[in-house]
């Protein structure tokens, strides 16, 4: 039994896993109908649901996030941004330039949402040249459109919020009529495959892993580490697009100050929760996404036990502090020495 | 426990995950003694001395310390030195950027009544132990205005000051030069007249004959014996290490150039990368083995580096096979059907944290391009094959290959060129910091490919020995330049003379 626990506890996602159930657990002590669901309006409630739905943005960033991690030691924080940039670029296309509110569009809304991915991709693209060609450090290249990008979707939006009030609009951030499932949670899980085929059937996982641990033994081995490095930007580019999009359709407007606030943070955490190493090399997908579920899960947990806006995220902080250091490898020795030790004691007792 | 005695390491066993590295191992270590510790690459050398110094905890076995009682185990560096053990890596482990008299007295500073550093006493006594080394240095300068040699010399220096009763240098002459190396010696032998015993690593055969009294061999994480220097000669030494008849370097030998056809693989003109080497032309034939001879930064890699592709050539002509090819970076090169063995293993080769597997299918999954994965199943079978094929040592082919000795490394470096069937093959100091056992095999190889798959190979090492056996032909090197090419009756002196230049 104990040797089950141990040879489990060695998988790459027992953490992540593990973290994630913790905090479930919790929360089910703490109001036994955490998991029920209900049907309002033939659409499903319950804090379940609610996790799910709200995690979506966090995991569809965590995705590419977790690309940049692997593939240049780097972070990009300029997702939350992007995500605003994104949105304001699509309502600013399907209202027209200057008007602030419409209920019929002035391009089709798939156009719309399409060039907001595309604005996306292109922010990637730029983060990508600097990163990949012009050896800027992740963090200071990707600082230019943290800080640009929402006075840039300002400027498209023509310094004010502008609301689509096109009922298929709100479909993508809310519900698709007729279906009980928040439409984001098919986002999320649509992109993820995509990205999971993409990684499973081409050799590019290979790649972003090699260019990551050694960039120069992957060159001579005939890999462009430059390309690779800018394709993964690039995705993580789009990543941030398709997440703004669907943070605009909730609201339905394009509120370029509010839109993905601090949502980088997050992203970057959810790499880090799902046990891969900021450092870059080998990266878990899979870990992840739970990771960006979990951070949902906690948040969404204070909000209900009635802890405040304001003061959640010092508990969310207590509540990392801990996942985090259960999982630094420097723990772990320490742990293992310590078992090590008390085996002894008892053998010579 | 015998008075002369300083350690002893009884039964030592030590595993990692799938690899025994120590099965055990013995070693006893006697005051005044310089001891060898020998062994090829992933015999337990390293392993046993960090077992010693408590980097690794030990399975099974027992340590004696002269004045402990009872067996010992350390649990870190720390506890190490406290008995009196004091080790030397081969990567200096100091602070270039404080002075060489704080690096001496670094954690044991003299302090002055108040508690301050007491800064007069610091350096006058690190002049009087560099003054005892002979080395005419200022102490209060940057450690990093000097040369590696006379770091490694400092690292030494406060090991022994620290009134160490063992010594333990692990392979430090590597990066030193033949002045240092003697410099080394006579500190040794100075420490050793004191009585102080050391434990001494090494690759380099000559330098166990030259300073060591007795020759401890370790094979397969078990021990082979222990010998005293003037009873074991050389080629004895070998066969223990390897733990069969040595099969005598002597018997490489190239069989004449009767399968060199007349086709023309690889034809450079007036190939140049600025600021590395200057235009050179070069020539190389179907299944020929060709060398490039040079002092170390004359210029020898950065040759073919720019034929290859990894410094895009920005002058002249290159043809393959008959065709002008232009060459941007290495893909193009390993399209063309070349591969490339860099010097730097580390920097260039390997790709740490991946599996041997993934190691080796790295380049022909390049080839393939990034759309045309190799299905797992064929990866598997890849890496399999030149596991058994070139004999690599792992516990499987999923280990990291960080965790494989250099040897073993490099033969997956080499598997991941072979698996792409190349044409032209650089081989760029293959045998580097590999034990004897597997430095002959790479030979061997070199010489295989080039006769039985008609393979074009560029050989290039330090050892002008290796070269003359593997070689039909050498490219001299100087100064970032090529100066010229010798063939026909090659000796080490004729080689030596070609490099060395003289009279122009």
């Amino acid at each position: 039994m104990m040797e089950n626990f141990k040879k489990l506890a060695k998988k790459p996602l027992f953490l992540p896993i593990f973290c994630m159930i913790l905090v479930l657990l919790i929360n089910v002590i703490k109001s036994p109908d955490f998991f029920a669901i209900k049907i309002n309006n033939g659409v499903l409630f319950g804090r379940i649901i609610d996790i799910l739905n709200r995690g979506s943005e966090i995991a569809i960033l965590a995705v590419g996030q977790t690309l940049v991690v692997a593939v240049s030691a780097g972070t990009d924080i300029s997702v939350g941004s992007v995500m605003s940039l994104s949105a304001c670029g699509c309502c600013m296309l399907l209202a027209g330039y200057g008007n602030n509110s419409v209920s019929t569009l002035a391009v089709p809304m798939v156009v719309g949402m399409l060039f907001g991915v595309f604005m996306g991709g292109l922010s990637g693209a730029m983060n990508g040249a600097l990163v990949a060609k012009l050896k800027i450090q992740p963090m200071v290249a990707t600082l230019i459109l943290f800080t640009a990008g929402r006075a840039i979707g300002l400027l498209l939006c023509n310094n004010q919020i502008t609301y689509i009030r096109y009922e298929p609009y709100k479909y993508l951030g809310n519900f698709l009529p007729g279906c009980p499932i928040p439409t984001p949670v098919f986002v999320a899980i649509i992109v993820i495959a995509v990205v999971s085929i993409l990684l499973k059937k081409t050799a590019l996982g290979l790649y972003i892993q090699s260019v990551g641990i050694n960039s120069r033994a992957a060159r001579i081995s005939g890999i462009n580490s430059e390309v690779i490095c800018f394709i993964c930007y690039v995705i993580c580019g789009i990543c941030a697009g398709i997440a703004g999009i669907v943070a605009s359709s909730r609201i339905y407007s394009a509120d370029s100050n509010n839109i993905g606030l601090t949502f980088e943070l997050d992203a970057i955490l959810a790499v880090a929760l799902g046990g891969n190493s900021l450092g870059g090399g080998k990266f878990n997908l899979a870990g992840s996404i739970i990771g960006a579920y979990t951070i949902q899960a906690i948040t969404t947990t204070l909000l209900a036990m009635g802890v405040s806006t304001d003061k959640a995220p010092v508990f969310k902080a207590i509540i990392v502090i801990i996942i985090v250091v259960v999982q630094a490898p420097a723990f772990k020795a320490y742990m293992a020495a310590r078992r090590a030790q008390k085996a002894s004691v008892k053998e010579a007792a | 426990m015998d008075e002369n005695i300083l350690i002893t390491m009884r039964d030592i066993s030590k595993s990692f995950p799938g690899v025994k590295a120590l099965d055990h191992a013995q070693f006893t270590l006697r005051k005044g003694e310089i001891h060898a510790l020998m062994g090829e690459n992933g015999a337990g050398k390293s392993t046993l001395i960090k077992v010693l110094t408590g980097v690794y905890s030990l399975d099974a076995g027992e340590i004696h310390v002269a004045g402990v009682d009872g067996p010992v185990i350390n649990h870190s560096t720390l506890e190490a030195q406290e008995k009196g053990i004091a080790t030397v890596y081969q990567e200096v482990n100091l602070c270039p950027n404080l002075t060489v008299a704080e690096n001496l007295f670094i954690g044991r500073e003299p302090k002055t009544p108040i508690g301050t550093i007491d800064w007069r006493t610091m350096n006058k006594k690190a002049k009087e132990i560099v003054d005892g080394l002979e080395l005419k240095i200022d102490v209060t300068i940057a450690l990093e205005n000097y040369s590696l040699a006379i770091q490694q010399m400092i690292a030494i220096a406060r090991a022994v000051d620290m009134d160490c009763k063992v010594l333990i240098l692990d392979e430090p002459t590597s990066s030193l030069d033949d002045n240092e190396v003697e410099k080394l010696f006579k500190v040794m032998r100075d420490l050793k007249a004191k009585g102080v015993g050391i434990i001494f690593v090494t690759h380099f055969l000559e330098q166990v004959y030259e300073v060591c009294d007795t020759i401890t061999v370790l094979r397969n994480g078990e021990f082979a014996g222990e010998y005293s220097v003037e009873e074991m000669p050389r080629v004895k030494l070998v066969a223990a290490m390897l733990g069969k008849d040595f099969d005598d370097l002597a018997s490489i030998k190239k069989e004449g150039a009767s399968h060199v056809s007349d086709d023309v693989v690889v034809d450079a003109t007036n190939l140049s990368h600025k600021g590395t080497i200057k235009p050179f032309d070069f020539q190389i034939k179907k299944g020929e083995v060709v060398g490039v001879t040079g002092l170390l930064g004359s210029g020898r890699s950065e040759m073919v580096r720019c034929i290859y592709g990894a410094d895009k050539a920005q002058t002249g002509e290159l043809k393959v096979n008959g065709k002008k090819l232009n060459i941007k970076e290495p893909l193009d090169a390993i399209k063309a059907g070349m591969g490339y063995l860099p010097d730097d293993r580390k920097a260039d080769g390997c790709i740490g944290d991946l599996s041997v597997r993934e190691n080796i299918i790295l380049a022909l999954q390049a080839k393939n391009g990034m759309f045309k994965k190799i299905p797992a199943s064929k990866q598997n079978e890849i890496a399999d094959k030149f596991i058994d094929m070139l004999q690599i040592k792992t516990a499987s082919r999923e280990t990291p290959i960080n965790q494989l000795s250099g040897g073993n490394q490099q033969k997956v470096i080499l598997a991941r060129w072979l698996c792409t069937h190349p044409d032209f093959l650089i081989l760029d100091e293959p045998t580097r910091g590999i034990d004897i056992g597997t430095k002959t095999e790479f030979q061997k190889l070199a010489l295989k490919f080039a006769e039985e798959d008609g393979m074009s190979i560029v050989f290039i090492s330090s050892e002008i020995e290796e070269m003359l056996r593997t070689c039909t032909r050498m490219y001299v090197m100087r100064d970032g330049a090529q100066v010229g090419e010798i063939s026909g009756e090659m000796t080490q002196e004729s080689v030596m003379a070609a490099i060395a230049g003289g009279g122009e």
